[in-house]
């Protein structure tokens, strides 16, 4: 024995790096790994075909659908809100302005089944506008649009809190330069703020369809459970799970891990691509 | 400013100096009037009235939180004040955008387009332009070309801004105020992030293009050796007020306040009282005739201490020489006076033979100074 | 210089209200007025629909279904279980943040961005798996049944859900802070002669607890509003497994919506608050951030 290798000051003993790396490895593996390993087990039990031919049924496929729908409404939706509550936020300064983001942010702390059930409260039958909206005929509730509307709500905050901070952080210098060399309002915007934020949008939005493509308490709220019609991937997969069709619901819910795998690659290549950007909770 | 066909542009103006007396580019002139501007109610600006001549070299020089920032901002329509009036020339701008001011600004962290390249950024002024206002694509090439050249970063223009070091981006910077042909031109701290040389040669370089420009330009910094090396006239300010505005000969032999004495060149300060039209702080006693009986602070500058030989004739103080540097034009000497205090001197090195070893006693003549009573 | 001012008016800013700093960035009123308009009409006027119909209970009505016992029994099934899962996220999340800002092995980016799965899985997915994993015919199910542990249709299950959707509240909140915090602070109080020990407890610790806290703060909100995770591993027996989101579902079925309201109602009282604490451990992050 020669002694010890002497240690940085800020270094660990090697006990210890194994010891917490060990658990770390451990917990991930019990809580998140072995799930996302059952998912695949289960769905692809009796083998591919069965796994496949859940896929291909026809309600399957209309909730893959009106996933895909709701996302391409909801995630747009809530980009241009992100970029304008954003613009305003940041590059500009006024009264209770930390109080208008608490609001934005109230929706992630705001329960899913709340978020379904105040538009039940609103458009349902014995809601606000509940009545008015049976005699023009117009259904929303346990129907697409109170999908569409519960999904917004829930993803509301996603890109707004990407941007604000980030455009905050940049300051707001290179827009000034841009204004007093007489760029417009949104010429300034299109040729230098939104170069040097689309790192931050893209990550915004790609956690925003994330959420979009998997909510299922606001949405089970307020979908009536229409199979066929107003199912959506999440909720045709609980419906499955029910009907103790595990190889059917899992086979599904694979699509949707692949989905979220494919999310945490793309957000793992933009943070490559943009080590700055993102990072953070929610 | 909507872009001019009949205008010369910025480069001609460089390669023919004869169009510089074109009536249409006459410099303009600058007031501000009366200005007051507040953050969170924290005055930042307190009634600054301030003229800018046209065609001069303006330097804005106050220490941190001066409010001279502030008021180059509002100068640009960055910034809008509470109270008062900007004019450009008879033209009121004091709420018009910074877009129809014309001005070139220049921000401190240059503020360059982090994602186009140097030329990109250059033009960038020329290409948001409108329809026919707009040159077409040759013209601006050929702009982004010759102000290049006028900044000597030829070859460099298709660089991106993080390629560059602080003294290139800070000429791009300089470069990309000049393209959409201001008839102000505004720095804020221009040579503030640059390394003691680079500012150097960047100093002489800016006057040189403001000869060759003839734009009125307002420059910000809290350098009293920049501001009096580069600028025209000197504008000091403290505390969201003008001190003083003149030469840079004028602020340093007549500064008008106590703060503009101390701010201004090295001095060394004393505080003491006047009685009878004379001022006493320990063992210094000098002659201020005209200022008022009291308390009262003196500044005397360095070279205002001279070696005396024989003409003992005014004031002068008895000290110890406790250290000398002679490795400048002059030498520096370090004095303790009677009552202990230390002060800062200059010998000339003529003088050097005279003077006695460290520790030895000296009499320094008193040739000048400024008495201000204390507020 | 006649040329400039008579070519044509000059843009004019328009001048600020009381509250507003007049700005040279234009779009101000645009990007505002949307942002205003639509979170109004998206969040904050529905939102307000569960109070006033609430509200329309008369107070004894209120009372009467808002605090239940069952409804009671519900909201503390859902904070003592947010709690123990936010515990556990707040050890095993610190232990996460800290080998990833520290340690340098092989799968760390795999780790990394696994880490984020519970964001990206869809919550149902992850609580038909938890379900099957975690039952005892499951692989951990029987094994943790084997030394007495029934870790499925019982608190322990949803302790089990709310900590996998609560994984990366700790960990994406501390890492960036641990990463500021610079080694020359650690260097600095190990050359002022600390021990190991000490510079752990006395530097980096102080440094991270607002992190810590408000990393704790929501992943202990996100458990107590969370529905999908936890429904199919709960059990949801009434009084004893029954979670406050899915009391309001079962009001809803039946289309007691006042009943629904009023238990809503709570959980958003609850939620509020949360967002204080949040904003307030938040607040002291960026204090003490700044050094």
């Amino acid at each position: 024995m020669s002694g010890q290798t002497p240690i940085r000051p800020n270094q660990d003993p090697g006990w210890l790096r194994t010891l917490i790396l060990s658990t770390v490895v451990l917990f991930m593996s019990v809580m998140v790994g072995l799930p996302l390993i059952t998912v695949f087990a289960v769905g692809l039990s009796k083998g591919l075909g069965p796994a496949m031919e859940a896929i291909r049924e026809h309600d399957a496929l209309a909730a893959v659908g009106l996933t895909l729908f709701i996302a391409a409404i909801a995630v747009p939706f809530n980009a241009v809100f992100g970029v304008c509550a954003s613009w305003a936020i940041a590059k500009h300064s006024f009264r209770g302005k930390s109080f208008l983001v608490s609001l934005i942010d109230l929706p992630f702390s705001v329960s899913p089944v709340v978020a379904g059930l105040v538009y039940v409260l609103v458009f349902g039958l014995q809601g606000w506008f509940g009545p008015w909206l049976i005699d023009h005929n117009i259904k929303i509730i346990f129907a697409v649009p109170g999908i569409v509307l519960a999904t917004v709500f829930v993803t509301f905050p996603f890109v707004a809190r990407e941007l604000i901070p980030l455009m905050e952080a940049q300051g707001s210098d290179e827009e000034e330069a841009a204004v007093s060399m007489g760029a417009s309002g949104l010429a300034t915007f299109l040729r230098v703020t939104a170069p040097n934020i689309r790192w931050g949008l893209i990550y915004g939005v790609l956690l925003c369809n994330a959420r979009a493509m998997g909510e299922f308490g606001a949405v089970s709220v307020v979908s009536g459970h229409i199979r066929g019609q107003t199912t959506t991937m999440p909720l045709h997969v609980e419906i499955l799970y029910n009907e103790y069709d595990f190889v059917g619901a899992f086979a599904v819910a694979g699509l949707l891990c692949l989905m979220a795998l494919a999310t945490l690659a793309l957000k793992t290549l933009v943070e490559i691509a943009r080590p700055e950007v993102g990072g953070h909770a929610v | 400013m909507p872009y001019d066909p009949e205008l010369p542009s910025e480069a001609q103006f460089m390669t023919s100096s004869a169009h510089s007396s074109d009536a249409a580019r006459a410099p303009v002139e600058i007031r501000a009037a009366g200005i007051c501007k507040s953050f969170a109610r924290h005055p930042a600006l307190n009634d600054v009235s301030l003229d800018v001549r046209p065609g001069e070299l303006l330097a804005l020089l106050g220490p941190s939180g001066s409010g001279k920032t502030t008021l180059l901002r509002v100068i640009a329509g960055l910034e809008f004040p509470e109270d008062g009036q900007i004019l450009f020339d008879e033209t009121d701008v004091t709420f018009a955008a910074a877009a129809a001011r014309g001005v070139g600004f220049v921000f401190q962290q240059y503020a360059l387009f982090r994602h186009m390249t140097v030329a990109q950024n250059i033009s960038f002024g020329l290409d948001v332009r409108k329809g026919g206002a707009r040159p077409d694509k040759a013209e601006r090439a050929r702009r982004v070309e010759a102000l290049l050249k006028l900044v000597e970063l030829e070859g460099l223009g298709g660089r991106h801004p993080a390629q560059l070091s602080g003294g290139q981006r800070q000429r791009v910077a300089l470069a990309r105020a000049l393209a959409v042909e201001p008839r102000v031109l505004l720095l804020d701290e221009p040579f503030g992030a640059l390394d003691a040389t680079v500012r150097k040669s960047l100093r002489r370089e800016l006057r040189r293009i403001h000869d060759a420009t003839g734009v009125t330009t307002v420059f910000v910094t809290h350098d009293q050796e920049e501001a009096l090396e580069l600028a025209d006239r000197v504008a000091v300010m403290s505390r969201g007020q003008l001190e003083q505005v003149g030469t840079p000969a004028e602020v340093y032999a007549h500064p008008s306040s106590a703060f503009v004495a101390g701010f201004v060149g090295d001095a060394n300060r004393f505080c003491g009282q006047m009685l009878h039209g004379r001022f006493t702080s320990g063992a210094l006693s000098v002659s201020a005739p005209g200022v008022a009986d009291g308390a009262a602070e003196a500044f005397i500058r360095p070279h205002h201490f001279e070696m005396a030989t024989d003409d003992l004739s005014g004031d002068s103080v008895t000290a110890r020489l406790e250290r000398l540097v002679a490795n400048g034009p002059y030498a520096r000497l370090e004095a303790r006076l009677t009552d202990g205090r230390i002060v800062d001197a200059i010998a000339s090195h003529a003088q050097l033979g005279d003077l006695p070893p460290a520790g030895g006693e000296i009499v320094l003549k008193i040739t000048g100074g400024h008495v201000f009573a204390s507020a | 210089m006649a040329g400039f001012a008579s070519t044509r008016p000059l843009g004019r800013v328009k001048r600020g209200e009381g509250w507003l700093r007049r700005s040279a960035i234009p779009g101000f009123g645009l990007t505002f007025g949307v942002t205003a308009t639509v979170l109004s009409l998206v969040v904050l006027i529905p939102l307000s629909a569960v109070a006033a119909r609430a509200l329309t209970l008369s107070p004894d009505a209120f009372l009467k279904v808002a605090f239940s016992v069952r409804a009671v029994d519900a909201y503390w099934l859902s904070i003592w279980t947010s709690l123990i899962a936010a515990s556990l996220n707040g050890v095993f999340g610190l232990a996460i943040a800290w080998a990833l800002v520290r340690y340098r092995f092989p799968g760390k980016m795999a780790l990394n961005a696994v880490v984020d799965l519970p964001f990206a899985l869809p919550t149902a997915v992850a609580g038909i798996a938890l379900a099957t994993l975690y039952a005892n015919t499951g692989l951990v199910g029987a094994l943790l049944e084997k030394v007495g542990i029934k870790a499925a249709y019982n608190p322990v299950g949803i302790v089990i859900a709310l900590t996998f959707v609560g994984v990366p509240f700790v960990v994406r909140t501390v890492e960036p802070i641990l990463k500021d915090l610079a080694a020359d602070v650690e260097e600095a109080s190990a050359s002022l002669g600390a021990s190991r020990l000490q510079t752990l407890v006395r530097v980096v610790a102080p440094g991270l607890a607002p992190a810590w806290l408000t990393g704790f703060a929501m992943a202990f909100a996100r458990g107590i509003g969370e529905y999908g995770s936890v429904i199919f591993i709960a059990g949801n027996m009434p009084y004893r497994s029954e979670i406050a989101p899915l009391l309001i579902t079962i009001q809803l079925e039946q289309f007691d919506y006042g009943a629904a309201s009023a238990i809503a109602l709570v959980m958003l009282l609850i939620s509020f608050a949360m967002l204080l604490v949040i904003n307030a451990t938040q607040a002291w992050m960026k204090r003490s951030r700044v050094r």
